[in-house]
């Protein structure tokens, strides 16, 4: 199967596929032709809605029930599967386009397998790692112990330590890029020829995410397997692959080498993607955008400050014995400036943001916002306070109650706290989405009709809605696509300047949060690694924990690359 | 785990207690004079009694006491099994229920599991089927069989199994032949409104991104929808299971009515109708404490189902 001379894998022709809504049929693929050569590391860029997760899904025929492929073919040439009873001869030629389910199977996983996007909802939450993973390899027709022995094959092959302890184990005993090794190894039980990988990094860490992208791009090297990744961030795809086919409202507006495309993209929408990649703008270097003199990083008098902050959670089933969540962290917010508190998953940022907000009790060291001491004060004598500090949430797809009007979302603090009138809380909340840039139309709105960029600026005005002082911003952009990401993280910086407000910024992307900070505070495991401004802490970082989060930070090597830093792309 | 099951037991006495209590106050304290409604009763018209003669019967119920020591000496009664004497057939509540016990659960019991597997066939085929027609046929009977009247549907099978066919006793308590009208008279009703529930979480769990993994691998249909779409759509469901045995035990009344079964739904009937106040108090409580013991059962089985579930301990917040 390394043969990479015996022509194409997979060709895509005019393919078109649409989505049945309300009796019509909404284009989302119009007329895309691509194709993947056997050994072939293909990305496939764009923005939601652009049709990429479309056309992978009608590769392995999994389109939803109401999509329809209109015209075009997608032809799969499997080759010689080694086998009898596959769908396999030499040089024989698959159409999946209109074929039946039982042709399709014969494809699924033994030609074409999966790696679907969030490893936290990948797995069956009921059954044990080990029959999952054995599922695909009884499929290619090995059975009794074979199955066990190759189960623990292609656990450690997808980068697994100690298989036997994971496959007995269950999905929600195992961490995110655990659950994504597994993927993986399910991905790999079939022997395909093709592995399509669906954002298979976006709900990790950086770190997590650069380990597994390193593992797949050697699996795919070693066994000359075809990898099609897709993904809304052009710095992953431009690291990670050998063609960038880039994608815009279900057409191909560009493709080729990454360098070219990264060198001297064709296509508007190209660079805007190029831009809007916090990893490829500045040549792989992270640029803070704002630099704070080392005198005046400490402050006088801080919106909030935590004062050697300690959480201690007892462990579940055990008299002895506790869960440090955050151990001893002093932090400030200066007035008018943006502090990010950054680590990764399990590192205490959230914890830490629960104590600030008050939802949770320290067990020991001390709250001030605004120079009053909160940290003994009850829920009743903190209400008075919360004006003056609010919460933007990570997906703004749950943040949002659904049945609420956009309008009754922003208006609730206000009733809440009983300010104002019908009508004037109606004004104001047309005043609030001027600030966020929606039009006063959006009122009677419902959160579905939005998309995921609109929905978080709703988020961010429904925070704005009492007047803060200080904004709580827990990882607001990482559920967002990359060019939605940018604009959001220019609105706050708009809002900042404007009103005056100060942010606590909570992010494990330290591209993301060079965007907005000035100050920053890293977290490993409970306690501060490492703090100061920006510039200084990613100019030069002290710790081998963030150098490590600036080395995962994708698009560095083609950004490297590109600016002709003779850094090669095999690294 | 075991001070989880031990709370539990506790909570359900708690229940089984509120219950009781409840009931009571409902049957003794409500407009209407209690004094006079179980000796009416018993057959004895207060009115045309002289107060010497109403004393004595009260006396000979125990009617004279103050309502709290009524109370807390039933309830003693109770936790010794001593479920007092019924005022209108004038035997022990005790007797009186354990002839009449039997054919009840035999029943409930029976369309408890006729449900069961009607109704998880039901959603289980509904949701597999591809075929339009079909499964917009399937997928409507769930809501067709809860709207019809249960006594109707018994009056249906009689006219037709016992009448028409002659199959079946339209009456009777005893032997299977009997059971089977009474007890499929329950299962409709049971059955759709658990296939109404299970159907949507069907529809739930087959949409999930872990069911697309296993398509993705390669597996038919009807393996992703065995191995991982059935016990993920039954976690949801099973939290009915409780209210759907309340539904077997209280359509067991009417089911009795219609057959003329001797059964426990029947003497509840009765005695409502007679105002046989210990006989529904007793029935009341057995009917908490079996709606309580299955919750329990449920409780206990989610873990077996679940692995995610571990009684008894809270998950760390990280």
């Amino acid at each position: 199967m390394t043969d990479t001379a015996s022509g194409p894998l997979v060709t895509v022709a005019d393919l078109q596929v649409g989505y049945v809504r309300r009796r019509r049929t909404v284009p989302a693929v119009r007329g895309v032709t691509l194709s993947v050569a056997r050994g072939e590391t293909v990305a496939l860029v764009g923005e939601s809605g652009s049709g990429k997760s479309t056309i992978a899904n009608t590769l392995i025929g999994l389109l939803p029930d109401n999509a329809r492929v209109t015209g075009g073919s997608v032809t799969v040439h499997p080759g010689d599967l080694g086998d009898p009873g596959g769908v396999g001869r030499p040089d024989r030629a698959v159409e999946v386009v209109g074929a039946r389910e039982r042709t399709l199977r014969g494809l699924r996983g033994r030609v074409i397998s999966l790696v679907p996007q969030d490893p936290m909802v990948g797995l069956n939450p009921t059954r044990r790692i080990g029959p999952q993973v054995a599922e695909g390899i009884r499929l290619r027709g090995v059975s009794g112990d074979r199955v066990g022995a190759e189960v623990l094959e292609f656990l450690a092959q997808a980068g697994i330590d100690d298989p036997e302890l994971r496959a007995r184990q269950y999905p929600h005993e195992l961490s995110g890029g655990l659950r994504q090794r597994v993927l993986i190894a399910i991905a790999l039980a079939g022997r395909p020829q093709l592995i399509i990988a669906d954002e298979p990094t976006s709900a990790l860490d950086v770190t997590v995410q650069r380990r597994i992208l390193d593992h797949l791009e050697g699996l795919v090297r070693e066994t000359g397997i075809s990898l099609l990744i897709i993904t809304h961030d052009l710095a992953v795809a431009s690291d990670r692959s050998d063609r960038v086919i880039v994608l815009q409202n279900g057409e191909v507006v560009e493709q080729g080498n990454p360098r070219h495309i990264l060198v001297s993209p064709r296509q508007d929408y190209t660079r805007r993607l190029i831009a809007a990649a916090p990893g490829l703008a500045h040549g792989g270097r992270i640029v803070p955008r704002f630099v704070v003199p080392a005198e005046r990083v400490s402050t006088p008098d801080p919106v909030i400050r935590l004062e050697n902050i300690t959480k201690r959670y007892p462990l579940p089933g055990r008299q002895a014995g506790s869960f440090l969540a955050v151990d001893d962290v002093s932090l400030d917010v200066a007035r008018g400036r943006t502090h990010a508190l950054v680590g990764e998953s399990g590192s205490g940022k959230t914890t830490t943001l629960r104590l600030a907000l008050g939802l949770e009790k320290a067990t020991s060291g001390r709250v001030l916002l605004d120079g009053v001491d909160i940290t003994d004060l009850g829920w009743r004598e903190t209400r008075p306070l919360r004006r003056k500090i609010q919460l933007v949430h990570q997906n703004p797809f749950a943040s949002l109650d659904p049945r609420f009007t956009i309008g009754r979302s922003i208006t609730e603090p206000l009733v809440a706290f009983g300010i104002g009138d019908r009508r004037t809380r109606r004004a104001r909340a047309v005043a609030l989405l001027d600030q966020v840039a929606l039009p006063a139309s959006y009122l009677d709105r419902l959160p579905a009709e939005l998309s995921g960029g609109q929905r978080q600026r709703v988020a961010i005005a429904r925070a704005l809605a009492l007047e803060p002082e200080l904004v709580l911003l827990d990882e607001p952009v990482s559920a967002l696509d990359v060019s939605v990401q940018e604009q959001i993280l220019a609105l706050l910086r708009d809002l900042q300047e404007r009103l005056g407000l100060s942010y606590l910024f909570i992010s494990h992307d330290l591209s993301v949060v060079a965007q907005i900070s000035h100050t920053v505070t890293v977290l490993n495991r409970g306690r501060a690694v490492e703090s100061g401004s920006v510039a200084e802490v990613f100019g030069s970082p002290e710790s081998d924990y963030t150098r490590e989060l600036i080395e995962a930070i994708p698009g560095q090597r083609s950004a490297a690359l590109s600016a002709g830093a003779g850094v090669p792309l095999d690294v | 785990m075991t001070r989880y099951i031990l709370g539990r037991f506790a909570q359900a006495l708690g229940v089984l207690w509120a219950a009781y209590t409840v009931t009571f106050v409902v049957l003794y304290l409500l407009p209407s004079d209690p004094v006079a409604l179980q000796l009416g009763a018993a057959g004895i018209e207060t009115d045309k009694l002289s107060p010497a003669e109403l004393h004595t019967a009260m006396a000979r119920y125990g009617l004279d006491r103050p309502i709290l020591e009524q109370y807390f000496s039933d309830l003693w009664g109770f936790l010794r099994g001593d479920l007092g004497e019924s005022i209108a057939k004038q035997e022990p509540v005790t007797a009186l229920l354990g002839e009449r016990l039997g054919p009840t659960l035999t029943l409930t019991v029976t369309a408890g599991v006729l449900a069961l597997l009607g109704g998880t066939a039901l959603a289980y085929l509904a949701s597999y089927v591809r075929w339009r027609p079909a499964r917009l046929f399937l997928t409507r009977l769930p809501s067709f069989g809860a709207s019809f009247p249960q006594f109707f549907i018994g009056l249906l099978l009689i006219q037709f199994l016992s009448f028409n066919l002659g199959l079946l006793p339209a009456t009777g308590t005893y032997g299977w032949k009997s059971l089977v009208m009474p007890a499929i008279t329950i299962a409709i009703l049971a059955a759709s409104q658990l296939a109404q529930v299970l159907m949507r979480s069907f529809d739930d769990t087959l949409s999930q991104p872990y069911v697309a993994t296993a398509r993705a691998k390669g597996l038919s249909r009807a393996a992703v929808q065995w191995h991982h779409g059935f016990r993920n759509a039954l976690l949801p469901a099973m939290t009915i299971l409780g209210i759907l045995v309340g539904l077997t035990v209280t359509s067991a009344i009417v089911a009795e009515t219609v057959f003329s079964r001797n059964g426990i739904g029947k003497l509840a009937q009765e005695s409502v109708l007679a105002q046989d106040v210990p006989v529904v108090l007793a029935i009341v409580t057995i009917a908490a404490a079996i709606f309580v013991f299955v919750n329990l059962v449920v409780d206990l089985l989610y873990p077996l189902l679940d692995p995610r579930i571990v009684h008894g301990q809270r998950k760390a917040v990280a």
